[in-house]
């Protein structure tokens, strides 16, 4: 069942920016190294920022940006930010976490901060430091301690009165902020303590903390709409952290610190995203992979029928609530774009046909169904929508995927999506990539504004350095013969496989394990790592003896996971290798075409077989004669295991 | 946990907390010896060996610390509990 790994996914969740990649092994090197050259600074810490920082990470990369000042470095492309803090409790911890996220969302923070406990003070004094420092935002940092909040259970005049003096409390100091420099504010609305004083009565009952809490988080708002200054929602946060979780009494009592400092690297990334906003940085268009990602499956593979797209199937609802999530998000002026690998028509289909897609072809601005890498694919998208990559969004269930997008267009945000859809969603909203400061109908009016839906455009380029992403995956791919552990995962992939499947025979388990023990045959099962993870079993051929030194190949299947990464030719290599060792003089390949497998119609032509032959219903005969072949080195690492003969190893 | 591996996490606690890969942790240790151990960076220190090892210390446990020998001993105290 599902529920066990969801429980353990929430409990991995606390406090960490999980939708941001892990920090690399070489995290701290990578600190130190900033600032071994002038140049490029800026984007070098915003490239170590962006990733699932601790507070000591965070600590880290703050002290190199203060190295980075005193040194006089130019931080470009960061741009600057002054922030004030006013605050009623330690703030001391809270500035570094700050900077450090602030650089992650293109910002070269600088902060200003309060003395403890002299909020009101610094705001009405005109010559306190946070005005003296010329400020472009002050952040008004106040908990529920930091308000003249005296309960009063039951007395509703007296709760009036509270929430009236802790509502001019916070006037007075954004008053004082207006009349003595040009800076914002940015207000923090209150969290409620977790104590009750009457139980479930306490949210109805006037002069209780929760009741309070709600009254003046109200006032708060209705204080700020319409203003120049912006509210920071740390209720919101606190719910969807939990206000046992985010409060910690131990440590205010230890240090003064407003909440857990558990979830100070949060806080901050939140702060950091309000104040990217309000110097422009927003993400407009949400780029949404297919299979897997937007249904479960895959639409070249399973067919219409057999996608996961259901109500009342688990799986299909998971799939089916990310349909609906991008289509509210469309709604408030996200544009949605498609980039899958896949034939255009197969990708489409769903979009037309499937009864329980949400998504439509109306709603997809530009849909770039292809076999070309997707870096290429986003920059033509963005280039068709005239937005910065920095406004793109993508939703991709597949890690390479991702980790390509990001090495190559580092602009692009690329969230890290967990092993379970159901939580897809969650963790595209935690992102926070769509974040607004205002909010206008022009913008909810604005994906209709975008003609000819749903169009296709065509790529000029390739967006970056392919191989050498792929030679920095240190890709390991593992040969070995049919045997007894590899037998379902190979009889599984012989009877799913539809895209890149030569021949789509299916065998039975039994057939297999006979072809373990057949003289006659040659079998390879192959795996491939990365860098990235395990990528298990993608590749599965079967060769059988044709004559006294031929070696038919019966099935050559791939999962299409691993396209687009030399792992074909690898395994030829491998073949004409092992064919060496058996003096075989010559394959014999054939396509068999069906409805599915167009992908490899050029498979042979690709790895330099030479036509030998054409049947009325279109299978195609190739033949490559090993003496001619041409020998190459695949970007990888190559081991084997379990065979007889001594293969010589070939090491790239 | 073994007293070794403790002193072996705390030391990365240390470099962590400090920004200084210098630093070796040894049960005698104070805050006299380490420059920049003031009181702020005590807390961080604090909440970061809470975090490493998955315990809390009660502010009664954490004023009677004198050194890192009695770091170490209060959080395998915490662990064995």
């Amino acid at each position: 069942m599902q529920t066990s790994s969801s429980n353990v996914l929430r409990s991995d969740q606390r406090g960490s920016l999980y939708w941001l990649p892990q920090p690399p092994p070489d995290f701290i090197q990578r600190c130190r190294s900033v600032l071994n050259s002038s140049e490029g600074i800026g984007d070098r810490i915003n490239a170590i920022a962006s990733y699932d920082l601790n507070e000591n990470h965070l600590n880290r990369i703050a002290n190199v940006l203060a190295k980075t000042r005193e040194a006089k470095y130019a931080l470009e492309p960061l741009i600057p930010f002054r922030l004030a803090i006013l605050s009623n409790s330690t703030t001391d911890f809270i500035a570094p976490a700050l900077i450090a996220s602030a650089a992650r969302h293109g910002i070269a923070l600088e902060c200003v901060r309060s003395g403890y406990g002299q909020v009101v003070q610094e705001a009405l004094s005109p010559t306190s430091a946070i005005y003296s420092q010329q400020p472009d935002a002050v952040l008004i940092a106040l908990d529920y301690r930091g308000y003249p909040l005296a309960t009063s259970v039951g007395d509703v005049d007296a709760a009036k009165a509270t929430v009236t003096a802790a509502l001019d409390h916070l006037q007075i100091i954004r008053e004082g902020i207006r009349t003595h420099g040009k800076a914002i504010c940015i207000v923090q609305n209150l969290c409620s303590p977790v104590e009750q004083l009457v139980g479930n009565l306490d949210r109805i009952t006037p002069g209780t903390f929760r009741s309070l809490v709600d009254e003046i988080n109200q006032g708060i708002a209705r204080s700020i709409a319409g203003t120049h200054d912006l509210l920071f929602d740390v209720t919101a946060l606190s719910e969807n952290v939990g206000l046992a979780e985010w409060h910690s009494p131990a440590q205010w009592n230890m240090a003064k610190l407003p909440f857990s400092s558990t979830y100070l690297p949060l806080y901050a990334e939140h702060v950091a995203r309000l104040i990217a906003t309000l110097r422009g940085k927003s993400r407009r268009c949400l780029i949404l992979d297919l299979d897997n990602t937007v249904w479960g499956g895959v639409i070249g593979d399973d067919g219409l029928e057999g996608i996961q797209l259901a109500q009342g199937d688990a799986i299909g609802e998971a799939f089916l609530s990310v349909q609906r999530y991008a289509l509210e998000l469309r709604k408030r002026g996200i544009l949605l774009a498609v980039s899958s690998k896949n034939y255009d028509e197969v990708a489409r289909a769903p979009f037309r046909k499937h009864p329980e897609m949400l998504l439509r072809e109306e709603h997809i601005t530009v849909f770039q169904a292809n076999w070309n890498d997707k870096a290429a694919n986003i920059k033509a998208i963005s280039e068709e929508l005239s937005l910065g990559l920095d406004a793109m969004v993508l939703l991709d269930d597949n890690p390479i995927e991702r980790d390509m997008v990001r090495q190559l267009l580092p602009q692009v945000a690329v969230p890290e999506l967990p092993a379970d859809p159901a939580y897809y969603v969650q963790t595209l909203s935690a992102g926070g990539y769509f974040e607004a400061v205002t909010f206008s109908d022009e913008d909810a009016r604005r994906p209709a504004l975008y003609q000819d839906n749903a169009r296709r455009v065509t790529l000029q380029k390739q967006a970056g350095n392919v191989d050498s992403y792929l030679a920095s995956l240190r890709m390991v791919i593992t040969f070995q013969p049919f045997d007894a552990a590899g037998r379902a995962r190979i009889t599984q992939l012989i009877n799913k496989s539809n895209q890149f499947n030569l021949t789509t025979r299916r065998y039975t388990e039994a057939d297999v394990a006979a072809l373990e023990r057949d003289p006659n045959s040659f079998t390879l099962q192959v795996r491939l790592a990365d860098t990235l993870g395990d990528n298990g079993m993608i590749s599965v051929v079967i060769c059988r003896l044709a004559g006294e030194d031929v070696w038919e190949i019966d099935t050559w299947l791939m999962s299409c996971r691993v396209l687009g990464r030399h792992v074909e030719s690898a395994v030829l290599q491998e073949l004409l290798n092992h064919a060496k060792q058996h003096s075989i003089r010559k394959f014999a390949g054939r396509y068999i075409p069906t409805q599915r497998n167009r992908l490899v119609e050029a498979h042979y032509e690709k790895l330099g077989f030479v036509p030998a032959g054409r049947e009325f219903d279109g299978t195609a005969f190739w033949e490559l004669d090993v003496a001619l072949a041409q020998v190459i080195a695949p970007p990888m690492e190559v081991r084997r295991q379990g065979f007889e003969e001594a293969t010589p190893i070939i090491s790239h | 946990m073994e007293s070794v591996e403790i002193y072996s996490k705390l030391n990365n606690v240390f470099h962590d907390v400090f920004d200084d890969d210098e630093i070796v942790v040894h049960p005698n240790l104070t805050a006299d010896d380490v420059d920049g151990w003031d009181s702020l960076r005590h807390v961080r220190l604090l909440l970061t060996v809470e975090q490493t090892f998955g315990v809390k210390f009660s502010a009664s446990e954490a004023i009677k610390l004198n050194n890192v020998g009695d770091l170490a001993n209060l959080v395998q105290s915490k662990i064995k509990s």
